[in-house]
């Protein structure tokens, strides 16, 4: 196969893709690889050769039995040949049934993961991945040790998505309202990408991310370091992270350029028109139910399409974010009244960053 | 192509050749002789205009995916815009085109003709069944114009009920287009059934409708299931009642099932007139008795019957239980060996035969490569741990073109130059014919070999953008793409200047031995003065060319009985 590797790369001038990868498949970087690509090349080499037989035979038979003077009409042959005709039922019920055998055997191995693997899990929204960590941390990328096994333990808030590791030859669907399991061993470092496969909206082919695998020593350090980066940032500078690290910045931008969502330049303390008609102030309140609640008040020349971070996202966090559109607002004018939390709306609060297990139920009240 | 010394364009085709002025094209005249006619010919022909009309616009709508994904970055459109560019693309492809295609096209008007028959069993459903075809295609065509949908065809749930594009209409508009499906069924299981001539028993049935009966009943028996889904969808995003949205208590995983336990047989409501088709092209223009007329027949039932038991393998990565996915693993393994046998036996049909390569064959020769590689292709697929792997993206994409363009709208353009004379009684020209069917193959395979390759690099589909490492593939499909479109306007080129210009068709072209070739071209209102009686569909050898007359002719000094005493 790496012969035709050349011949793939003239096709374009640009090389074809991460090392090790051959002209059909991409780089084997999980244990589970090898075994899928050479189910693959048996079911190939198979089909090669029963193509090359009936075309083969289509071509010898036109060109020898092509109509021409002396041959206008068929010679004489039998209208059907018992032998002949099981013969060619046999044999590809032998190989398909081969075929089975094989496919359902490294399926197996592919679904069933060992008891000792590292669990993590993973949540999909519309159009972004987010990897949890045992500690609790989270993360845009899944990083993972070298030669261990790891379960990704996955849902989704909103549509059908579906994790995909091209180089580990893994899929599956994420199905809202149960857990979905995928188990993989990395055998290669470096960052393989994922996809989302299941078409899920606008933005389905911006849910991309990256897996890292790291030697198991610098993945442990790694964890460590970014789960207690929190510690050293300023508020804002931690929803700065944020921002980033939970796929804010697919919709929203901060330079003021159009996006699915609107910009958060200059946003916070302004005054925002909604899709009602009605206008607001985007106060620390407004940010807080537009990512708890998005559907409530939509900002006026936007679709309702984002997604909820209730439950996924903690008041700190929230005050994070709220801090950090603080300083992409060029000297707030209409400066809400930042100080006294006692609302004068019923029935919302923005609570202190440090009282985590608030009531996440924002009443909209409208 | 042209230099065989009995190219039927040797012959004057004047004297007997012209039919006499009355024929089912001027039997009578004006909008409403048209509008309300239940004359099977003619509502053939309406479908075959509009069929042809939704297949340019399917497509346009591939063009424009084509041109945006040239180059990776949205050129052309928005990425919500692609995504209903290629949920209408398939939309109306499969539902407006492919669907029904074959059958409704070609079926309508060949089945009663090949029957000896005046009409189908039932006039005047089949008239009611191109009014719902109209009324289905409005619905789709209304969701265009007022903004779209963005689902994919497959209207997966929870997407479908919480997307707020247009999903209402054009889900009512496949649900109407099923009724339309399930009438044009029930009429052929009828008339295949009641309308036999004498000595037509059923093994002495053109294989075409064997496969018209096979595809009825897939039609007839899983349709219905489709629309009681629709039905559910829409009560659910209407009234919000929960059947398949998990945050409303159902399970979306329930949808996939119903909606593939319609959808898989389907394929096979496709592909299955398809091969009826090449089971008529191959033999006439080999000149030889189809090879293995049981088995052929005894496949189209089989696939009938098996494709009911496969819908499974189009969700081994939805979280269905390993049994299950062993299951329809072994089934889809299954269904792949009729289609096999049928392959053999039409290779073996053209053994020792005397092989014409006008533009009907070359179609037939180029829907055995196309499909052959479709039909392997789908091993793959059915194979458990390498599905994992190439489900949803690319490789799939590719795969079902193959079956479903390479396969079934190439036998289509096969059957569609091979009846031709026979409709319009007009020939076309072969040069041109022969020019396109090359062009549409390069350019077939142009467009979705590479796709493949991408696919199995982990290409995922219904992608607006793309990482820059899938460009070359991109660019060559695109490229593909488009000479495929040149293609099919040289091919319109032809056939509409065929029908002004066109030699006048003999009776029997291309020297076929089924009764629609007895009757004139185009046939008369009534299709035959007589019952004809029923031969051997496939006894082409004795047939005879006759060179001042044009056509072909029973030998009757080779054969005297068998009988062929039609209009003609």
């Amino acid at each position: 196969m790496t012969a035709m590797q050349p011949i793939a790369q003239l096709l374009g001038g640009l090389p074809l893709a991460q090392e090790g990868s051959t002209f059909w498949m991409p780089s084997e970087a999980s244990t589970g690889a090898r075994a899928v690509d050479l189910a693959f090349y048996f079911v190939l080499w198979v089909s090669v050769f029963f193509f090359i037989l009936i075309v083969g035979l289509m071509l010898l038979f036109v060109i020898r039995y092509r109509r021409r003077p002396g041959r206008l009409t068929a010679e004489h042959a039998p209208r059907h040949n018992l032998a002949l005709e099981l013969t060619w039922t046999i044999i590809p019920v032998i190989l398909t049934a081969a075929m089975f055998a094989i496919g359902f055997r490294t399926y197996l191995d592919e679904v069933t993961p060992p008891a000792n693997a590292y669990e993590i899990k993973v949540h999909a929204q519309k159009w972004k991945w987010s990897f949890e960590y045992p500690n609790g941390y989270i993360d845009s990328d899944l990083h993972v040790p070298l030669n261990e096994p790891v379960l990704l333990v996955m849902d989704s808030v909103d549509v059908i998505h579906s994790f995909y590791v091209p180089d580990f030859r893994v899929k599956k669907d994420i199905v809202p309202g149960r857990f979905s399991r995928l188990w993989f061993q990395a055998t290669q470092l470096g960052e393989h990408r994922v996809f989302c496969s299941q078409y899920c909206g606008t933005g389905h082919s911006d849910m991309l991310s990256k897996v890292v695998v790291q030697q198991p020593g610098d993945f442990a350090k790694w964890l460590q370091t970014a789960a207690a980066q929190y510690a050293s940032m300023s508020p804002a500078q931690a929803g700065a992270d944020l921002y980033q690290r939970l796929g804010c910045v697919q919709c929203h931008s901060t330079d003021g350029s159009p996006g699915l969502g609107p910009t958060y330049k200059d946003m916070y303390g302004r005054q925002v028109k909604l899709a009602d008609g009605s206008a607001v102030v985007a106060d620390e309140n407004y940010v807080r139910e537009s990512i708890l609640d998005p559907q409530a008040q939509v900002v006026a020349g936007f679709q309702p399409v984002m997604p909820t971070f209730k439950g996924r996202m903690t008041d700190q966090q929230i005050g994070w974010i709220i801090e950090y559109l603080k300083t992409l607002s060029s000297g707030q004018q209409a400066a809400p009244p930042a100080a006294p939390p006692a609302s004068p709306s019923a029935g919302q609060s923005a609570s202190p960053p440090s009282n985590p297990p608030a009531n996440p139920q924002t009443g909209t009240g409208r | 192509m042209s230099d065989t010394p009995i190219d039927v364009r040797n012959a004057d085709g004047q004297a007997a050749g012209r039919a006499a002025p009355d024929n089912y094209l001027t039997h009578a005249r004006g909008f409403r002789s048209w509008a309300f006619t239940l004359d099977h010919k003619r509502i053939g022909v309406m479908y075959l205009v509009s069929l042809l009309f939704f297949f340019f616009l399917g497509g346009m709508l591939a063009m424009l995916i084509r041109a945006e994904l040239v180059e990776p970055g949205m050129q052309i459109v928005s990425k919500s815009r692609y995504n209903e560019l290629f949920t209408l693309h398939g939309a109306i492809m499969i539902f407006l085109v492919v669907i029904p295609g074959i059958p409704v096209a070609l079926g309508n008007f060949v089945l009663p003709l090949m029957l000896g028959a005046r009409d189908v069993a039932f006039p005047k459903l089949n008239l009611a069944s191109y009014y719902l075809y109209v009324a289905g295609a409005l619905f789709m065509l209304a969701a265009i114009a007022f903004g779209g949908v963005d689902t994919g065809w497959t209207f997966y749930t929870p997407y479908s009920t919480t997307t707020n594009t247009n999903v209402v209409p054009v889900v009512f508009g496949v649900f109407i287009l099923g009724f339309s499906s399930i009438f044009t069924g029930l009429n052929f299981i009828v008339t295949i059934h009641k309308l036999r001539p004498p000595g037509m028993n059923w093994f002495r049935m053109p294989l075409f409708l064997w496969s018209l009966y096979a595809t009825a009943i897939i039609q007839v028996l899983a349709t219905p299931v489709l629309g009681i889904t629709l039905l559910l969808l829409i009560v659910e995003r209407a009234f919000h009642i929960g059947i398949f949205d998990s945050a409303l208590g159902g399970d979306p995983v329930l949808f996939q099932h119903f909606f593939w336990f319609y959808s898989h047989p389907a394929v096979y409501i496709m592909i299955l007139p398809a091969m009826g088709v090449i089971s008529e092209v191959i033999p006439t223009f080999s000149r030889k008795h189809i090879f293995g007329y049981g088995a052929i027949a005894a496949s189209s039932i089989a696939i009938a019957v098996l494709s009911f038991l496969v819908w499974g393998h189009h969700m081994f990565v939805s979280g269905q239980s390993d049994l299950g996915n062993m299951i329809f693993s072994a089934f889809t393994f299954a269904v792949a060996i009729p289609s096999a046998v049928k392959v053999f036996n039409w290779l073996a049909t053209m053994y020792k035969g005397s092989i014409a390569l006008q533009t009907p064959m070359l179609y037939a020769l180029s829907f055995l490569f196309l499909f052959g590689i479709g039909g392997m292709t789908g091993l793959f697929l059915a194979t458990l741990s390498t599905d994992v792997h190439l489900h949803d993206t690319y490789f799939v994409v590719a795969h079902f073109h193959y079956v479903i363009m390479g396969g079934t709208m190439i036998a289509f353009f096969a059957g569609l130059h091979y009846w031709w004379p026979k409709m319009t009684g007009r020939m076309y020209s072969e040069r041109l014919g022969a020019l396109s069917a090359w062009l549409v193959f390069i350019g077939f395979n142009l467009t979705f070999f590479p796709q493949f390759v991408m696919g199995a690099h982990g290409m995922p589909r219904r992608y607006a953008d793309y990482p820059a490492q899938f460009e070359p593939y991109h660019l060559l499909s695109s490229i593909g793409a488009f000479l495929m479109a040149a293609a099919f306007f040289l091919m319109a080129g032809y056939l509409l200047h065929a029908l002004r210009r066109g030699r006048p068709a003999p009776p029997n072209p291309w020297g076929s031995a089924t009764l629609e070739w007895q009757c004139a071209s185009p046939p008369p209102y009534d299709n035959f003065a007589v019952t004809p009686q029923a031969g051997d569909p496939y006894d082409l050898e004795r047939l005879r060319y006759d060179a001042a007359r044009g056509w072909y002719d029973p030998d009757e000094d080779a054969k005297s009985a068998g009988g062929a005493g039609g209009a003609a």
